[in-house]
């Protein structure tokens, strides 16, 4: 099937950013400007530009935790298209439980709760029982092989690598139509790398439209579908 | 292209340009924003900012000095707090809502016993089953994570951390729609903080109440609220998605107050 016959998942349209910093001089900063991108089930764009070029304020834009200058974000979410910009925060949150996932650097969760029970936690707030939550958390933690007896643990004593799998493990527990990966396999070895991008290309080809940011070429060409530069969006400084 | 329109049923709390002045302190200016069920709010800002003043305006405690407070009551359906009789607003709080304090000592009963305390709210509402009481308290004890055995102590024989578990139950077992929550982790242990933070999360999704939680931890608010309401010199100066807010701040004092929090 030609892909561009199916309805984009995601449509970035005109957008731009900038940040004004108040409390230095009201200093503006501008990011990028004018980028339209549609992204649809089954591709997985990769963000391509140099560091400092606006990939992951990008990527924070699609999932709605940066605001954008101009411009807008839809995504397909029920079946109709939802414009982010200025959507009320129940709304956005609404995508972000049943429709849009997102990967970042770093595990933000609170201290002392369990890495099982945060993993079933996902699935808990979309309304899966228990039972049915639990038997799902174990097999991706058991997936990206974390080890058992690390289970029963918070993650806040792991390591960077088992941390960003456990990190992982919560995002890919559900099954999202929107993926969004901020450098997902950064801090992976190279085993379980390829567990991840297996999952990853996995969920692509079973239809999920994925925006993501690799530095590592490997992980880049395992995934990608086609690549977006963002350099000359970038706005002259 | 079909745009989406989500349906938007009547937010459970529409407050509406709440002004409070002390004489020339005005401690409220202008304040709007609505409250859906089974959504967290919470209110930042340094002290002194008026958060405080808004939650006790909007608890029906202080009458604000001009603007609305419209709550979605069971029995007086959405009403202005303030156009209701003193007695028919003190109902709805004692039947609806429910308020923690940042110090238990203020929401607890000191002389009588953690169990009393925890179905006393029950009592006030004039559910007497006094066989299922003991039962219930018990019940309560569990999900706030407190030891059975101690239901027949008084809270001044318990750790802060424990009173305030405690006032959490008593503040829930009437199943309210709208609990606040002044600095409820203000006093604790950073450990004892994380705790009550997973139970207080667990027990609003479960109960699917909406709480209004004043606090001055960028942290906690994070954790807890799903939309963050900025207050600075009595004025909300900006509010959105929890995250959006502290990420991308848009408005200087929040970007102040952001970079200001410690990183461990």
């Amino acid at each position: 099937m030609n892909t561009m016959d199916i309805k984009p998942a995601i449509l970035v349209e005109g957008l731009g950013k900038s940040f004004t910093l108040h409390n230095q001089g009201a200093a503006h900063v501008p990011v990028f400007e004018g980028i339209d991108l549609a992204v649809r089930p089954g591709e997985c764009v990769v963000l391509a530009g140099a560091s400092g070029m606006g990939k992951s304020t990008m990527l924070r834009m699609i999932y709605g935790n940066y605001l954008p200058s101009t411009g807008s974000v839809k995504v397909l979410h029920d079946g109709a298209y939802l414009d982010l910009t200025g959507a009320a925060p129940h709304v956005t949150l609404d995508v972000r439980r049943r429709t849009m996932g997102y990967v970042s650097q770093f595990l933000r969760v609170i201290p002392r709760i369990p890495t099982l029970m945060l993993v079933m936690e996902p699935l808990l707030e979309n309304g899966v029982a228990e039972d049915e939550a639990r038997d799902r958390a174990e097999r991706i933690l058991a997936m990206l092989n974390l080890p058992r007896n690390l289970w029963a643990l918070p993650p806040a004593t792991f390591s960077g690598g088992e941390q960003q799998r456990v990190n992982i493990a919560r995002v890919m527990v559900r099954d999202y139509p929107i993926l969004l990966l901020d450098e997902p396999t950064a801090s992976l070895d190279a085993a379980n790398r390829e567990t991840v991008l297996a999952l990853m290309t996995m969920a692509r080809d079973a239809g999920t439209a994925m925006v993501g940011i690799f530095h590592d070429e490997v992980a880049r060409n395992a995934v990608a579908t086609r690549f977006f530069d963002v350099t000359p969006h970038r706005c002259a400084a | 292209m079909t745009i989406h329109a989500p349906l938007a049923p009547t937010p459970l709390m529409q407050v509406r340009d709440l002004n409070k002045n002390f004489g020339p302190v005005r401690a409220c200016r202008d304040v709007s924003f609505d409250l859906r069920r089974g959504e967290i709010l919470g209110i930042v800002g340094e002290s002194g900012s008026g958060k405080t003043t808004l939650l006790r305006c909007i608890s029906g405690q202080t009458a604000p000095s001009s603007g609305e407070v419209l709550f979605d009551s069971q029995r007086h359906g959405l009403r202005d707090i303030f156009a209701l009789s003193e007695q028919e607003r003190r109902r709805i709080a004692r039947e609806e809502w429910g308020y923690v304090h940042q110090n238990p000592r203020d929401g607890l009963r000191m002389r009588v016993s953690g169990g009393a305390n925890v179905v006393e709210p029950l009592l006030m509402n004039n559910v007497r089953h006094y066989g299922r009481m003991r039962t219930q308290s018990l019940d309560w004890f569990a999900k706030v994570e407190l030891d059975g055995a101690r239901v027949d102590g008084k809270p001044r024989t318990f750790s802060g951390g424990m009173q305030q578990r405690l006032q959490i139950a008593r503040n829930l077992i009437h199943n309210p729609s709208l609990i606040f929550m002044d600095e409820p982790t203000g006093g604790l242990d950073v450990s004892v903080q994380a705790r009550l933070l997973d139970l207080m999360r667990v027990l609003v999704r479960e109960m699917g109440l909406a709480a209004i939680i004043v606090t001055h931890d960028i942290g906690v608010a994070r954790l807890l609220a799903d939309r963050l309401l900025v207050m600075k010199s009595g004025e909300v100066v900006e509010q959105g998605l929890t995250d959006q807010v502290l990420d991308d701040p848009q408005h200087g004092y929040t970007q102040l107050l952001v970079s200001s929090v410690l990183q461990i």
